[in-house]
């Protein structure tokens, strides 16, 4: 089974299936088209006011902690990441989503943490076993925000 | 003439070995502090830790245990005795080959020089005495050894600093290495070195140790975090202390 998807992974190359997710992982299923998931996850709606609330919330996105979002009017926001400013005229909804997904399929090496992703993690605490760092609607609702970002 | 005195005098530079161009110590993590907290730290009135300095003079010359001794019976001064022994540390115990720090070498005189019960690791005690001993070698340069019998011991530490965990999926290096001098939120992120420790943490509100610390940027990356003391954590301390080559000891330092 394994390598059967590793196989259709390869001869798909960029557009990669992930269809037998859900069932291990309650994770939706999601369709990699060269650098974008194009369409929503589980075909939920996001909401941008939702997503605000959870890239600024620490337990949830934390996202200022690596990234200025000068609309938030953070002070002290990190410089890890490039500023998110203007980040819709730069990516497409589904180019976002894929760097929230799974950043780290883009670029092996990344810092920024692969948010809809349980797979071979270590040493994880016992208490995010299994989980992803945030759920699909919080995933959707992070695109929506992210795609008012567009001046 | 002026070309040829130019040229004459890059030749030694350029002889030297390449390696001897690495060899700067990294700067010490205080170097990212604000003004404000380098100078409390300077300051032995006015730095907290020193209360724990304090509490660990008066450890030193208590008698404790069956054997009827205090740590002063056996080693006398600390000014003496003790200067010069934190930089070593963490270090091989040559009868059991265990690797100790200063915390685990205290607590093995505890049991086995005193015969008292050793000191939990997170205790004021304990930090007290660490701390205490630690500042004998305030301003001395860090050296450990990485060769011989603690050379197995390095490489566990050096393997587990570059190791990806938790999950946020970041290994201490991420950070601590590729990312030093830059901002995470309003913290300007060090090189991840020990030479302060035992630490005064404002956010503690109190003293605390390397493992403490260890504990909580693995509680950030929402990765395992190991008991205080555990050989994971020693074999940590070590590869740091050998990142820390040639840094003076700051301990106790202060951190926000
Ligand atoms: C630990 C640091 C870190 C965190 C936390 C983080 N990111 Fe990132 N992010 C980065 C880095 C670094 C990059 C640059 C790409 C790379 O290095 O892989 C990046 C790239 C991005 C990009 C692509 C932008 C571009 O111009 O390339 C987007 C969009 C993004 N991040 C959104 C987010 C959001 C939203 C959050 C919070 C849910 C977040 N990031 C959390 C470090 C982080
Ligand atoms: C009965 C004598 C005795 C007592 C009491 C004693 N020690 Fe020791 N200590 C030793 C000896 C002997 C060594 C050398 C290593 C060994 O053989 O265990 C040593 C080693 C050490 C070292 C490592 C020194 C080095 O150069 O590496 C430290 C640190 C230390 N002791 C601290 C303490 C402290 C703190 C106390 C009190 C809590 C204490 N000792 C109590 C006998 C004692
Ligand atoms: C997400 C980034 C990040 C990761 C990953 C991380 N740390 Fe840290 N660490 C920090 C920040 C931020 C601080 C506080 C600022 C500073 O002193 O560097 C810190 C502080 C420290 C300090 C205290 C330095 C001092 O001078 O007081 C040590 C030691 C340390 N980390 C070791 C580690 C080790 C070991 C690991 C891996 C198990 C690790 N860190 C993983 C961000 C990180």
């Amino acid at each position: 089974m394994r390598l059967a998807a590793t196989a259709l992974a390869l001869s798909l190359a960029f557009a990669f299936v992930n269809a037998k997710a859900r069932d291990a992982s309650g994770l939706s299923p999601f369709v990699i088209v060269n650098d974008a998931v194009p369409a929503a996850l589980g075909g939920l709606k996001g909401d941008p006011a939702r997503g605000r609330q959870i890239a600024l919330d620490r337990r949830r996105g934390n996202c200022l902690i690596c990234h200025a979002i000068p609309e938030t009017g953070e002070p002290f926001p990190g410089e890890i990441g490039p500023s998110l400013a203007g980040v819709a005229a730069r990516f497409s909804e589904g180019q976002i989503r894929l760097r929230l997904v799974d950043q780290s399929r883009l670029n092996p090496k990344t810092v920024m943490p692969s948010y809809y992703r349980i797979a071979s993690f270590t040493d994880v605490a016992p208490e995010y076993r299994g989980k992803p760092v945030l759920d699909t609607q919080e995933i959707e609702d992070l695109v929506a925000y992210l795609g008012t970002l567009g001046k | 003439m002026k070309d040829l005195v130019k040229s004459l005098a890059l030749i030694p530079i350029l002889a030297l070995p390449p390696s001897s161009a690495s060899a700067d110590p990294l700067p010490s993590g205080t170097t990212f502090q604000s003004t404000a907290i380098r100078a409390q730290q300077a300051d032995e009135g006015a730095n907290p830790g020193m209360l724990w300095v304090e509490a660990g003079a008066k450890l030193w010359g208590r008698t404790e245990g069956s054997a009827g001794k205090s740590c002063a019976a056996c080693h006398g001064p600390a000014e003496q005795s003790m200067k010069g022994v934190a930089f070593r540390y963490p270090a091989v115990e040559p009868t059991t080959g265990h690797l100790l720090n200063l915390e685990t070498r205290i607590n093995l005189c505890r049991t086995k020089n005193q015969k008292a019960a050793p000191l939990a690791y997170e205790s004021g005690e304990l930090l007290g005495l660490a701390a205490f001993a630690a500042r004998q070698s305030l301003g001395l340069p860090i050296g450990v050894r990485i060769d011989g019998a603690a050379a197995p011991f390095y490489e566990q530490g050096k393997a587990f600093f570059y190791r990806r965990r938790g999950q946020l999926n970041l290994s201490c290096a991420q950070c601590h290495v590729d990312n030093a001098g830059r901002k995470l939120r309003a913290d300007t992120i060090s090189h991840g070195l020990g030479n302060g420790y035992p630490t005064y943490r404002l956010e503690w509100q109190t003293v605390g140790s390397l493992h403490r610390r260890f504990r909580a940027c693995l509680f950030g990356v929402r990765a395992v975090q190991y008991d205080f003391g555990a050989p994971d954590y020693l074999d940590l301390e070590l590869y740091l202390a050998s990142r820390a080559e040639g840094i003076a000891i700051e301990t106790p330092a202060i951190r926000p």
